[in-house]
């Protein structure tokens, strides 16, 4: 039976549930919009549904991806929404001051500050989880209270707007008929694929991952390491903050990035990674994002009322996980579904070595079928 | 590296110091945010002396203004300690107080009988949770996650606009004061103290509360000697949500009003206060008395900052962020055991 085999390995491989979800979304949009996936050339650009999705989603992509890397080292960082808004704010109050807001130089240098404090935001973060073992939601929730303190400081407490033509490439500017974003978060994309799965560096995050203790003793520079990651997830996020006001063409202290952490720790589990720490997938977290991306079009363009997107979302969130739950796919479609669908090789790894209850559970079951 | 998850190790040797035995107490977190608690409330009266600081009502008004942080920070130490984490506290208490008003004032109900429905619609919440939690398998994150959406959607649908309560026995309830001779307590404030009597008695002198810190400590252990994991976990988020609601009641009264944007982020306050007040968010080990101090903490932070006065609203999140940031260091510092 080698189409069932096939198919078998096709559920089976850690993108399958999370994609599945990303087109079954986008087909229900093909009812309410016919035109969903076509794409026009317009002014010298690619407009569609298609593209929006992505516009509009790569800020979230973007601080995903660098959450991805935390939580695959066993920690969160709830502090990306707060680096947003302070690279946003930093970024426009350094180029409203100039006196050529289009200055190449002076965006330039807005922009490096901006990272610059992102990654410091990301070092102290670090420092606290790594050398202090302070437990990271506490360690990032300090920055999350303060950060938006500082931004809002920054901006004297009002929205700050710019008008700096080079800055607005970023977030709003097109390049070879594309949104200039695309192209900053497939470089991000690449680079973080690159540097995880072409080097060692992916392995030694998931080895701080699975047992930081461990890897320790392995010779794993394991702080160094989480250190990194946290560094690494801020500097997204301070690109996502550059992203964001610059599309806006504005610094909003108070409302920029605002939930943004909580979607990006949704993508990263929609994507398939634990929040245990361990396995990652920097390519299911793209797709996680992108879902969560398209649920919010969605939501618009079948005309749900606006007060009840909340609702909405939620029930898509729980339908998601419970479809990525082994378990809930074993008790509801029946033991022989579950079993060839079920808990090894799914997409959420965790349930396997936590739980001998499922196993003890499942065994007779298995047995029948 | 945790302080406080093992027994205490210095009892292997054959004489332990009275230092050694100290440092490895279980208790001692929540002795060091008391102490930490007395030396800010002390740095306080130092400061603010003249300006009223020293009046007894200064402190009672910290159970006053946080009753309803500190209720449900109770029902977010049960989850803590059985190794898990519920989100949806602020979406519930938002819920709650709309859900409240609503009624109220929009159908016309009595309050006498809002509350029991209020109450109940929080626990059915939290026992869905817990049920998705434990039959599913699905990490608390999430799913809380899903129910902070979810509620915070069902504020919106309920109304957009907040909704204030002019009913006069809410009025009256809200105003209530019971006096203590040097002070007085609110109603909001008395509840807030019950709730945390009878989650003590529970914690520490139930089958029930045994059971919590067993899932918390190990969940496998817990399993194999035999305890009921399953109907403990959902219990225990059913509690948080009995909780939430019992907040959000406290906070209607407070506030006398609903609002889809109420306690924007208050679970984060309530996790904060569990976590300084010496619970582990890993689980198994931690006291509700130090709840009780994470939250007069937090509310003495505040309180400072507006005796401070002159400060505006951007610097009083960053001093909360830095008070946080110096107590969880010190804490910290306080806590941490030479491995033995």
């Amino acid at each position: 039976m080698t189409t069932s085999s096939r198919w078998r390995a096709l559920t089976r491989h850690h993108l399958f549930w999370p994609v599945a979800v990303l087109v079954l979304l986008l087909l229900v949009n093909v009812p309410f919009t016919p035109d969903f996936f076509s794409i026009k050339m317009a002014d010298g650009h690619l407009y569609g549904s298609l593209v929006s999705i992505v516009l509009f989603g790569s800020p979230l992509i973007l601080v995903a991806v660098g959450m991805t890397l935390v939580i695959a080292t066993g920690g969160i960082d709830l502090s990306v929404g707060a680096v947003v808004a302070i690279t946003g704010a930093l970024a426009c109050s350094y180029i409203s001051d100039q006196s050529d807001q289009s200055a190449l130089s002076g965006v330039l240098l807005a922009m490096g500050l901006g990272l610059l404090a992102a990654v410091v935001c990301g070092l102290w973060n670090g420092f606290l989880v790594a050398r202090m073992g302070i437990q990271p939601i506490i360690a990032t929730l300090i920055i999350m209270v303060a950060g938006r303190g500082v931004a809002q400081l920054i901006t004297d407490g009002q929205i700050i707007t710019i008008n700096s033509e080079p800055y607005k490439l970023i977030g709003g500017g097109y390049w070879l008929t594309l949104p200039f974003s695309i192209f900053v978060v497939a470089a991000v994309v690449a680079v973080t694929v690159v540097l995880t799965r072409r080097t060692a560096l992916g392995l030694l995050v998931e080895a701080v991952g699975g047992n930081a203790e461990a890897s320790r003793l392995v010779g794993i520079r394991s702080r160094r390491i989480k250190i990194m990651v946290y560094m690494f997830c801020a500097l997204c996020a301070g690109i996502a903050g550059l992203m964001i006001s610059s599309n806006t063409s504005a610094a909003d202290g108070n409302n920029a990035g605002l939930w943004i952490e909580l979607d990006a720790i949704l993508a990263v589990v929609i994507g398939g990674t634990s929040l245990l720490g361990g396995r990652f997938s920097v390519g299911g977290t793209v797709v996680g994002a992108l879902v969560i991306q398209t649920l919010t079009t969605t939501i618009y363009t079948i005309g749900v009322p606006t007060q009840t997107n909340l609702v909405f979302k939620a029930v898509v969130v729980i339908a998601v996980c419970l479809m990525q739950s082994p378990k809930f796919r074993a008790k509801v479609f029946g033991a022989k579904f579950g079993a060839r669908f079920g808990a090894k090789g799914s997409a959420t790894p965790t349930a396997a070595p936590a739980d001998p209850a499922a196993a003890t559970e499942a065994a007779p079951k298995m047995e029948v079928s | 590296m945790s302080a406080t998850t093992q027994s205490p190790t210095a009892s292997d040797s054959r004489t332990p110091s009275k230092a050694a035995r100290l440092v490895g107490d279980r208790r001692l977190p929540v002795v060091v945010t008391a102490l930490l608690f007395l030396v800010m409330y002390g740095v306080g009266l130092g400061r603010y002396q003249y300006y009223g600081f020293a009046e007894p009502q200064v402190f009672l008004n910290l159970f006053i203004d946080n009753g309803y942080l500190l209720v449900a920070a109770v029902g977010v130490t049960f989850v803590i300690l059985s190794g898990g984490i519920d989100l949806s506290v602020g979406s519930m208490i938002g819920f709650t107080t709309m859900f409240t008003a609503w009624l109220v004032e929009r159908q016309g109900l009595p309050i006498v009988v809002v509350v029991p429905m209020a109450l109940a619609v929080g626990a059915l919440g939290g026992f869905l949770m817990g049920y998705v939690i434990h039959n599913f398998e699905i990490q608390p994150f999430i799913v809380t996650l899903a129910g902070l959406f979810l509620f915070r959607g069902l504020c919106l649908v309920i109304s957009k606009e907040s909704i204030s309560i002019s009913d006069s026995t809410v009025s009256s309830m809200a105003t209530a004061q019971a006096s203590l001779g040097v002070g007085f307590l609110s109603i909001g404030a008395i509840v807030s103290l019950v709730v945390l009597a009878v989650a003590f008695y529970v914690l520490h002198y139930t089958r029930f509360g045994r059971r919590v810190y067993a899932i918390g400590g190990n969940e496998q252990s817990a399993m194999l000697m035999g305890l009921p994991q399953g109907g403990t976990k959902i219990a225990v988020y059913t509690v948080s949500g009995f909780c939430s609601a019992l907040a959000g009641l406290l906070f209607t009264l407070y506030i006398q009003s609903g609002d889809p944007l109420h306690a924007t982020g208050m679970e984060l306050d309530a996790i904060a206060a569990v976590v300084i007040g010496g619970t582990l968010l890993t689980g198994g080990s931690g006291y509700v008395l130090g709840t009780l101090f994470g939250v007069l903490v937090l509310g003495l932070i505040k309180s400072i900052i507006q005796f401070e006065g002159t400060l505006s609203s951007w610097w009083t999140k960053i001093a909360t962020g830095v008070l946080l940031c110096a107590f969880i260091l010190v804490q910290r510092f306080m806590t941490t055991r030479k491995k033995a």
